[in-house]
């Protein structure tokens, strides 16, 4: 993907550009809005990483109303230091697709921005979503493994959705806190990890190939190669 | 060129803004004792009073005047008209002699010797009477005269009414007012004491009121002036009367207790900011200070590593934990306000926490109506049962059930969590809810110490409060066993 990072602190950004580089993605780097509203508007990018505040005048916000305003769709991930959830509703509101807040683990942002950058096309509503042998019927809601019919409960059928949508991509937890369940708060404990064990249960029991895979220190990926 | 002399008389642009604030500012600097005493609130009281006590006064004074010394003269008035109407009467009877009789007859009936007469003829020739002559001022038209009389030797003021005949003879009908001018003089005397004792007291009482003012306010002042120095325990002395200035001396001290309430809060947020978070913290640089200069084995740099970016994901998480609260707290979050369903949302967290209870052996249960409709803050609504679930299912041992209820009371929601752990001691259960506060048996268990002062804030925040009861007595005979348990109660009202 070619990503735009605009993002005044030169340390983080040295370090946000390297993590996405060896993740294989191209990066342009500038450190702030004007250049970053020059750039984003006169090239082709596949997503914005913005920093919320940002010198020069034009600050993240401004820079993706001003994006929008002119018809760009390009995807804007925020990185930002203002944790405060009206903050959150403000950059969202103003078009951001995503918003992030500092400090943040690496692994967070990366999956953060592949989720962004390969959301699926909208045109073209799968009513099946298959990956190895498992299969997951949309419509009737069906899960089968191997032809063999699994039961999962309504909330358990929506997280392997989102993990199958997102096949070969890290989800993290807190993705899977806000996308499935839809909820922005700290769970204080292993909520997400529960749940996802018990899926993992339901769906490898009686196979020998797992699908559902922990990703160290980031979240979960669902593959069919181990 | 030399500079203006003063740069108020610099002519200019921006000189025009400027005589509009110099003049100002320097009165607020010197203010003469004159303007002092008028800036005084107590002294304007004070003097409005006694101006309304001499205005009383004046009205008094009027109307006795009206009713004493007027009526004398009105009485006197008409008198003299009804005498010289008679006597006017008698002329057109009888003539010139008549009126010479009757003017006889009266004075010699006069015992008291004030009234006066004359009658003079068209040529001006004396006729009868007591009067030596008209006043010298005589005029045609007038018919009320006031003039000095010599009588028996002395001089006195006499009141006249002059009547022209027919025949254009004039007569002249008087009385001695020399007695009621002396009244009149004794009763203005009188009336001038009065007025001069009434200013004196006017204004002493306006000086005791303004006394009694700036002394009912001086504790308060005091006080604040001593607050504004630094020192917070000082409290207004209050007196127990039950009046105005008790009241606003009764509100500065709630003031000043709630202002002490939160400067202690932010003490103790930063003392334990400086322990909760000082010790992670700590630790981080104490293990990367180690893998630094320590081994040169790999796996153990990176071991060392990945936990020192642990312990400072623990050390963003405390601290997201209080901001959040303090937020909560400055009630800065009301704009996420909106109309919600309570039961899905309870539902949600079920569904969230009770994998982990079931995991850990435990039951949840639960009990609530169809619906829930009240206004509030989902997140943060969901924050608070998350963190009263996460605390249930850490205190209560492995086969024991947590409840969650929630429910009607009144015009409220009221939703308990109860679970069969340890519960709390009485005294604990006044500083459940401070930050950073664990009980003794909690001290093993993880946790910040956050969650219940997340839940209070987030309560209060929709107008609802927190508290504690026993969970259930039924948990085993043996005292040393029984698990008494917690029922955290969080009141929510709808509106």
């Amino acid at each position: 993907m070619r990503i735009l990072l605009v993002e005044d602190d030169a340390e983080v950004g040295r370090f946000v550009k390297k993590g996405l580089q060896e993740a294989g993605h191209t990066v342009e780097h500038v450190l702030n809005g004007r250049e970053g509203l020059f750039m984003a508007a006169g090239e082709n990018f596949d997503l914005l990483v913005l920093d919320r505040m940002l010198p020069g005048g034009i600050d993240g916000v401004k820079l993706v109303e001003t994006l929008r305003g002119q018809g760009n769709h390009t995807p804007v991930l925020f990185l930002s230091a203002l944790a405060g959830v009206d903050e959150r509703v403000k950059g969202l509101k103003a078009g951001g697709d995503d918003y992030l807040v500092k400090p943040f683990a690496f692994a967070e942002l990366l999956a953060r921005v592949e989720a962004l950058g390969r959301r699926p096309a909208v045109d073209a509503p799968a009513t099946r979503l298959k990956i190895a042998d498992l299969e997951l019927d949309l419509l009737s809601r069906a899960v089968t493994r191997a032809g063999k019919r699994i039961d999962v409960q309504p909330r358990e059928f929506r997280l392997l959705e989102h993990l199958m949508r997102h096949a070969g991509q890290v989800v993290t937890r807190t993705m899977l806190l806000e996308k499935v369940w839809d909820y922005h708060f700290d769970p204080q404990t292993n909520v997400i990890d529960v749940h996802v064990s018990r899926l993992r249960q339901k769906l490898d029991r009686g196979f020998d190939k797992p699908l559902i895979h922990t990703v160290r220190n980031a979240g979960y990926m669902i593959r069919a190669e181990p | 060129m030399s500079p203006p002399p003063h740069p108020r008389h610099n002519p200019g642009p921006q000189a025009a803004a400027l005589p509009g604030g110099l003049p100002r500012r320097r009165v607020q600097q010197h203010p003469g004792p004159l303007w002092q005493l008028l800036a005084s609130a107590s002294f304007r009281f004070a003097l409005f009073f006694a101006l309304l006590f001499l205005l009383a006064g004046l009205a008094f004074s009027g109307v006795l005047w009206w009713g004493t010394a007027g009526a004398l003269e009105r009485q006197i008035d008409s008198a003299i008209r009804a005498d010289a109407v008679a006597l006017a009467e008698r002329w057109r009877d009888g003539g010139d002699p008549a009126v010479v009789d009757a003017v006889g007859e009266r004075l010699a009936l006069d015992a008291e010797d004030q009234t006066l007469y004359l009658l003079l003829a068209p040529d001006g020739q004396r006729l009868a009477g007591n009067l030596a002559r008209l006043p010298e001022v005589y005029q045609p038209d007038a018919q009320w005269y006031g003039m000095t009389v010599e009588r028996d030797g002395a001089q006195s003021e006499a009141r006249l009414y002059v009547l022209t005949l027919p025949d254009n003879s004039r007569l002249a009908v008087g009385r001695d007012i020399g007695e009621k001018i002396r009244l009149r003089a004794l009763l203005t005397e009188g009336l001038a004491w009065s007025a001069g004792v009434a200013i004196l007291f006017a204004f002493l009482g306006a000086w005791m009121l303004r006394r009694a003012l700036e002394e009912r306010l001086a504790p308060a002042t005091t006080t604040a002036a001593l607050i504004a120095n630094g020192d917070l325990s000082q409290r207004v002395p209050l007196a127990g009367r039950e009046d105005e200035f008790e009241r606003l001396g009764q509100s500065m001290n709630t003031m000043l207790d709630r202002i002490a309430h939160l400067m202690e809060g932010v003490r103790g947020v930063s003392d334990a900011i400086a322990h909760d978070l000082r010790t992670p913290i700590a630790r981080a640089r104490s293990r990367l200070e180690e893998a630094a200069e320590g081994s040169d084995d790999p796996e153990a740099l990176k071991g060392a590593l990945e936990r020192g970016i642990a312990d400072l994901d623990n050390v963003t998480r405390v601290f997201q934990a209080v901001l959040r609260i303090a937020e909560v707290e400055a009630g800065a979050r009301r704009a996420a306000f909106a109309p919600l369903d309570l039961v899905p949302l309870l539902e949600d967290a079920a569904e969230l926490y009770g994998a982990n209870a079931e995991e850990k052996g435990q039951t949840l249960a639960t009990d609530w109506p169809a619906a829930l409709p009240m206004t509030g803050d989902r997140d943060l609504l969901l924050q608070a049962v998350a963190n009263l679930l996460d605390n249930a299912v850490k205190f209560t041992a492995p086969g024991g059930t947590i409840t969650l209820s929630a429910g009607w009371e009144e015009d409220a929601v009221l939703l308990r969590v109860v679970d069969q752990g340890p519960g709390l001691s009485a005294a604990d259960r006044g500083r459940v809810g401070e930050r950073f506060f664990r009980a003794d048996q909690s001290r093993n268990t993880p946790g910040s110490g956050l969650g219940l002062s997340l839940v209070r804030a987030v309560a209060q925040l929709h107008g609802g409060s927190l508290w504690f009861e026993d969970g259930h007595a039924s948990a085993g005979d043996d005292a040393a066993e029984r698990q008494h348990g917690l029922a955290v109660c969080m009141r929510l009202p709808v509106a």
